[in-house]
């Protein structure tokens, strides 16, 4: 009995010593195929915004920070600069508000569940590059089906109307209504994903604090400010870092909404770098602006993370 | 009181129905403006008089028959089909070693690696695009789908490892521990004994390597500029929002059908998405 243990143990042991081995050749694959795919282009990315190479030559002169600098000079990047926070900010406030308000309104089971539940989270699961074409089908200048409600129920479209006698608004037109517009969509897409973190969340607490305090007396704003929202602190820290960086790092939706136009008054980060690398064929400058995404995304990452993980301990 | 209390929780459900039901309108009214232009006549789509959420000359299948006929809409579907397996294939040739390794073999070492290799899932293509594509272009694969399959496995491996590691650990070592004792080697426990515990993560792992392959946009539309090779998440923008072709009711037609069986396969999975998100914060 006692020498089957001890083999037992012995196995164990020598199964234990080639397991470093065995744990590094399993698990190398896999980071060397990121670090090559993902590290390459990265270090190429630094090189290139201190550089002036273009997509046709082969020779990349070293200019410094001049791409840096000249960009921060440039009234095209500062409103892009602008441009690219407000959407993130905005985005984050309504999908955290709306977030929460849809999520509770979920937790409860009703009939047809299923189906409202896929309907909700279409924005997000859908391809998003597709789904922003019906967006943009509901902006268009003439056609536009929110256009042709507002006439029908009298707010747009004959003199005194509240929102102006012309017969279309041109949501995609000039001023601020793009950028709204591009913020309209956004939050659309991105407030299905914030609402399912919350629910997960939400489902996570367990039902016996729930239920104690209310059978102690405590209201339904008292359950909401003293229990819940205490309790959710980490998943809403999740909730902001993802809506934060799937926003900021975004670029389909004013690419195929605006193209960062009218005159370049909707550009974000990522699509002032396409224009300018691909299109314009800068590729040193497109890099440069790209990179500006870079110190920002650590920073939140980090900050959130901290934040998440110094509460556990 | 007691009818007090009853009709304030009648008035609170009454609420959260309309809630509900203003929510979903939101989320889905494009997609049924999509729906229904896609059966539209052209003349009743182009008179600004009619009502743009129903019919007002009889249905027509003539924007599918546009779509199908003279554009290269299922050439993009098959594109992006065989991009979404390829790429399947790669992420769990890389996955299932890697998540496993971390899980079990690589010790505490093995959560603060698993949280760094999800943190690269964070650094955008959107950031690699422009010095990606040069890498391309020397790997001689630029406008071609091989580039795809090569380029999506870069943000498949992170986030697909992640979710993995957690079912992982949801498998009790004892399983293997006691296949190892009963004479299988490390390697045979792992075939033997784990795999079958981890078909479900690894039914995840398929649907979200196919889902985020198929969605991808970025490095499709830096790296395919020959439309034969385009995937169908850049084909319907790039060729028909401003191609020759430059119909509403196909466009919309094209954009639905082929969103519908990503949206499916992600909504059956996306509490498994929720879950390795709100890993990090455990």
């Amino acid at each position: 009995m006692a020498t089957g243990v001890l083999e037992e143990y012995g196995t164990r042991q020598r199964l234990l010593n080639s397991d470093r081995l065995l744990a590094g050749a399993l698990i190398a694959p896999a980071i060397i195929y990121i670090v090559a795919l993902m590290g390459v282009p990265f270090v190429l990315s630094i090189y290139y915004s201190l550089s002036d190479v273009t997509t046709g030559g082969t020779d990349a002169p070293f200019v410094g920070l001049a791409n840096f600098r000249a960009l921060v000079g440039d009234p095209t990047f500062q409103q892009t600069l602008y441009n690219t926070f407000l959407l993130s900010g905005m985005t984050l406030l309504v999908v955290l508000v709306l977030g929460t308000i849809q999520a509770e309104l979920l937790i409860r089971s009703f009939r047809g569940k299923w189906l409202v539940r896929f309907l909700i989270l279409l924005p997000w699961t859908a391809p998003v590059s597709l789904s922003v074409i019906g967006w943009l089908w509901m902006f268009d200048s003439i056609f536009s089906p929110i256009d042709w409600s507002l006439r029908e129920a009298g707010l747009l479209g004959h003199p005194g109307a509240l929102l102006g006698p012309a017969t279309n608004l041109y949501w995609l037109g000039s001023g601020g209504l793009p950028m709204a517009s591009i913020i309209l969509v956004n939050v659309w897409r991105i407030l299905p994903l914030g609402t399912v973190i919350v629910l997960a969340g939400l489902n996570s607490i367990p039902r016996e604090v729930e239920e104690q305090a209310l059978i102690d007396g405590a209201g339904y704003f008292r359950r909401l400010f003293q229990i819940t929202l205490p309790m959710m602190l980490p998943i809403f820290g999740i909730a902001v870092l993802f809506t934060f960086v799937f926003t900021f790092t975004d670029m389909v939706l004013v690419y195929i909404l605006t193209r960062g136009g009218p005159a370049n008054s909707t550009h974000v980060l990522t699509t002032l770098a396409f224009f300018t690398g691909v299109q314009g064929g800068s590729l040193g400058q497109g890099a440069a602006v790209a990179l500006f995404m870079f110190p920002v995304l650590t920073a939140l990452s980090a900050i959130v993370l901290l934040l998440i993980r110094r509460r556990e301990v | 009181m007691d009818v007090r209390a009853q009709s304030k929780r009648a008035g609170w459900r009454m609420g959260a129905h309309m809630g509900i039901g203003l929510f979903t309108l939101f989320s889905a009214l494009p997609f049924y403006v999509m729906l229904i232009t896609a059966f539209k006549r052209e003349s009743d789509l182009y008179d600004p008089q009619n009502n743009p959420f129903w019919f007002t000359e009889p249905p027509t299948m003539a924007n599918l028959d546009l779509l199908f006929g003279s554009t290269k809409f299922l050439t993009w579907l098959l594109n992006s089909f065989l991009v979404g397996a390829l790429v399947v294939v790669i992420t769990l040739v890389l996955v299932i070693p890697a998540a496993y390794s971390l899980a079990r073999l690589a010790g505490r070492w093995g959560e603060t690696l698993g949280i760094g290799i999800f943190l690269t899932y964070l650094v955008p293509p959107t950031l690699l695009f422009l010095p990606f594509a040069k890498v391309m272009a020397f790997l001689e694969l630029q406008n071609s789908l091989w580039a795809l399959v090569v380029a999506y496995p870069t943000f498949t491996v992170p986030f697909c490892t992640w979710l993995m590691l957690g079912f992982f650990k949801a498998i009790p070592r004892d399983i293997e521990e006691q296949a190892m004792v009963d004479g299988y080697g490390r390697l045979g426990a792992f075939v033997y004994a784990v795999l079958p515990l981890a078909v479900p993560g690894i039914l995840t792992v398929v649907v979200f390597a196919f889902t985020l392959s198929t969605s991808e946009f970025i490095y499709a539309l830096a790296f395919v500029q020959n439309s034969v090779q385009k995937t169908v998440s850049i084909g319907v923008p790039s060729e028909l929002v401003r191609g020759d072709v430059f119909r509403w009711g196909s466009l919309l037609a094209g954009a639905l059908i082929a969103s519908i069986p990503v949206s499916i396969l992600y909504t059956l999975f996306i509490d498994q998405f929720v879950a390795g998100l709100t890993a990090l914060a455990k």
